[in-house]
């Protein structure tokens, strides 16, 4: 018998079941996995929008507002000069041809090395109850580009802002053949409070999340 | 992990004369337990998610069996490989074969308890290979070659100054105590190791069963690095750890932060599922589970049941008053507070943990504060029980209890031993009825005074009363 039948016929053993999987109680089970119903939540109405925007700035994310997704390379140049950061970045596959050069910026369409100091992204949603970003990996959305580098601008379309991490889980649902090697919230810059318990912001992820809403 | 639970009084005596933890312990008061509530008042709906998350839990262990299935089903369909270990040797064993495998050099790993009950590092290491631990806190630990005092805030009782030390004597950089500047350090020396080491292991917070995907939180963005950049991801979870849907884990993704860290959300969340897909320009190239038995399938169908549902937060030792004065150590294995001295014993054998059901004043702050309702108390009672029946109390304790037991059967005796004892610890108290030293109790008046008992007893007060009623 190998590990797994043992494990498996131990944990039956002591909820008094029989030795095989009772199909009664599998038909139950994957009738629950396929329904996923939901849990009571916070029932506080809110506009997603608003909360967004509050709940992403208490966690230290920065925001800027685009009319339009071709405004989004003049307000990331912008960004980076006022931070004196170098006018370098890499980027998802989807914002690579935006006019970047004509904003002064020299940006790259690949993964992100050790090396790099700036990536810019995509965002699959904005979740407003936590103020999070959700991303997806695939192989032009490199979830290396929101992580390596010391700065990390993502461009958020109003429009995907959802309430909850369920509708978030319902919107990829909808629009994802199931769920892509990679799913990450990201809820802004990397920190740590391991020494001394002192909150420290750019621990191994970014230092700066700057999100750039686009549409609102 | 070495167990050293039966040394706790030792320990905990050194541990209140420590200064730099006690420091540590009352800022982890101010953080954690008001962070806590105020994360938790902000939550309007916050009994009906509780119940809704302990409903989860329980739902899980009930069908335990079929959850795991279920898991194992969907992961092996993305194409990742699950293992099964009934104990801590055989996840040891299965790491070390999959190294060898897969030509590994050096692991890197994200905070993972699962593997410090196996003691994984030194079974890695042992079998040559290099082993970096990538959280702050836990890397911290590998230099000091110290185990955790907290499952959260591993290295809570260090000082910035001894942080400051082991870097200075470990990376022979300039010294530096100013904790951004430490940070950042650590960031520089452990870069290299995500971008160079061939094998990345991670625990697991939880594995959803219908999507049959592991997820971890963070704040660090370590394990973010070590799931995407190393060529073989192994992930090690408790058997206990499955959650049937992505809704349900949403459910306990708004009480673990808030209960742990005093946040509404942690910086990261990871969902991984599968190694990386045909195309993907970045992810590991093979993906392994392996699910831990080590003694949980024992709790199930017992009543050390509810204990399965712990969603590892920590909420309990932040509030309790014992881990409040003497910190983590002393508990002497893995998991400290009430959780570590309900799973220690259970996990490693009631009579290697004599001191850990104990451990505790039963006052239920840490029953009141679980996010997922486990009567943690009640729990250390009945260990408390199992000691007495299984003949593990000292001969003292079993003695006096059964003459106890015998004059509370004896009125009489009773009324006059009790007559006789109040009359005894009244002339103890002296002209200011204070008992300074009991003989045989100076465990008690050691740290506090016992206040006399004064006047008459209960029953000579009952006795007078009913005779005057009588008259009456």
């Amino acid at each position: 018998m190998s590990a797994r039948e043992r494990i498996l016929a131990r944990i039956r053993e002591r909820q008094g079941k029989p030795y095989e999987i009772d199909p009664v109680e599998l038909a139950a089970v994957r009738t629950h996995l396929a329904a996923h119903p939901r849990s009571p939540g916070p029932r506080d109405a809110w506009d997603v929008n608003v909360r967004f925007r509050e709940r992403a700035t208490s966690l230290a994310s920065t925001i800027d507002e685009a009319a339009v997704l071709s405004d989004v390379p003049a307000l990331a140049a912008q960004y980076l000069r006022g931070r004196e950061v170098p006018p370098r970045a890499v980027c998802w596959r989807e914002l690579g041809e935006l006019d970047w050069r004509g904003a002064g910026l020299d940006v790259e369409v690949r993964p992100a090395h050790g090396d790099d100091l700036v990536g810019i992204t995509g965002v699959f949603c904005g979740i407003s109850e936590t103020g999070t970003l959700m991303t997806l990996s695939s192989p032009h959305s490199p979830s290396t580009v929101s992580l390596l580098p010391e700065t990390h601008i993502a461009v958020l379309q109003q429009a995907r802002i959802v309430r909850s991490m369920e509708d978030a889980w319902a919107l990829v649902r909808t629009e994802v053949d199931g769920l892509p090697r990679a799913v990450s919230f990201i809820s802004g810059p990397s920190r740590t409070a391991d020494i001394e318990q002192t909150v420290t912001l750019g621990a191994h992820g970014p230092y700066r999340v700057h999100i750039i809403i686009v549409g609102g | 992990m070495q167990l050293t639970s039966n040394r706790f009084k030792q320990t905990a005596r050194a541990k209140l004369a420590d200064t730099d933890l006690q420091a540590a312990l009352n800022k982890l008061q101010t953080n954690f337990v008001k962070g806590r509530a105020d994360r938790v008042a902000e939550l309007d709906n916050f009994e009906a998610i509780r119940d809704a998350a302990t409903a989860i839990r329980d739902r899980a262990l009930a069908h335990l069996d079929v959850y795991l299935a279920e898991f194992e089903r969907n992961a092996t369909a993305q194409g990742t490989v699950v293992h099964w270990a009934e104990t801590t040797v055989d996840v040891n064993r299965i790491v070390c074969e999959l190294a060898a495998r897969y030509g590994v050099r050096k692991a890197v790993k994200s905070k993972s308890m699962v593997s410090e009950e196996c003691a994984l590092n030194d079974a890695l290491e042992a079998a040559g290979i290099e082993v970096v631990e990538t959280d702050l806190g836990e890397y911290i630990l590998q230099l000091a070659k110290e185990p955790p005092s907290h499952i959260v805030a591993p290295v809570v009782h260090k000082t910035r100054e001894q942080v400051s030390d082991l870097f200075e004597a470990r990376h022979h950089r300039p010294r530096t105590t100013v904790i951004a500047d430490l940070t950042r350090e650590a960031r520089e020396v452990l870069r290299p190791h995500f971008l160079s080491a061939q094998m990345g292991i991670t625990g697991a917070n939880f594995v959803v069963a219908e999507t049959g995907s592991t997820l971890i939180v963070t704040n660090e963005g370590n394990g973010r690095m070590v799931t995407s950049l190393p060529r073989v991801h192994v992930a090690i979870t408790g058997i206990e750890k499955v959650v049937p849907t992505l809704e349900d884990v949403t459910t306990l993704l708004r009480l673990l932060p808030r209960h742990g860290t005093a946040q509404t959300t942690t910086n990261y969340v990871s969902v991984t599922t599968g190694p990386r897909r045909a195309d993907d320009s970045e992810g590991p190239e093979h993906f392994h589970v392996i699910l831990v038995d080590a003694g949980r399938s024992r709790l199930l169908g017992g009543d050390m049941e509810a204990m399965l549902r712990c969603i590892r937060c920590g909420a309990c030792m932040n509030h309790c008053p014992v881990y409040q004065s003497i910190g983590g150590h002393a508990y002497g294995w893995v998991y400290p507070g009430p959780m570590g001295s309900v799973l220690t014993p259970t996990y490693a054998g009631l009579e290697n943990a004599l001191d850990l059901p104990h451990a505790s004043t039963l006052c239920n702050q840490c029953g009141v504060v679980c996010p997922v309702k486990i009567p943690l108390p009640d729990l250390l009672r009945k260990l408390r029980e199992k000691q007495f029946a299984r003949g593990l109390r000292p001969w003292s304790e079993r003695a006096g209890l059964a003459i106890w037991g015998w004059t509370a059967r004896h009125p009489r005796v009773y009324a006059l031993l009790s007559a006789v004892g109040a009359r005894l610890l009244n002339w103890l108290g002296g002209t200011d009825k204070r008992i300074r030293d009991l003989p045989g109790g100076k465990g008690w008046t050691v740290g506090r005074d016992i206040p006399a008992p004064e006047g008459k007893t209960f029953r000579a007060l009952y006795a007078a009363r009913r005779a005057e009623n009588v008259r009456k």
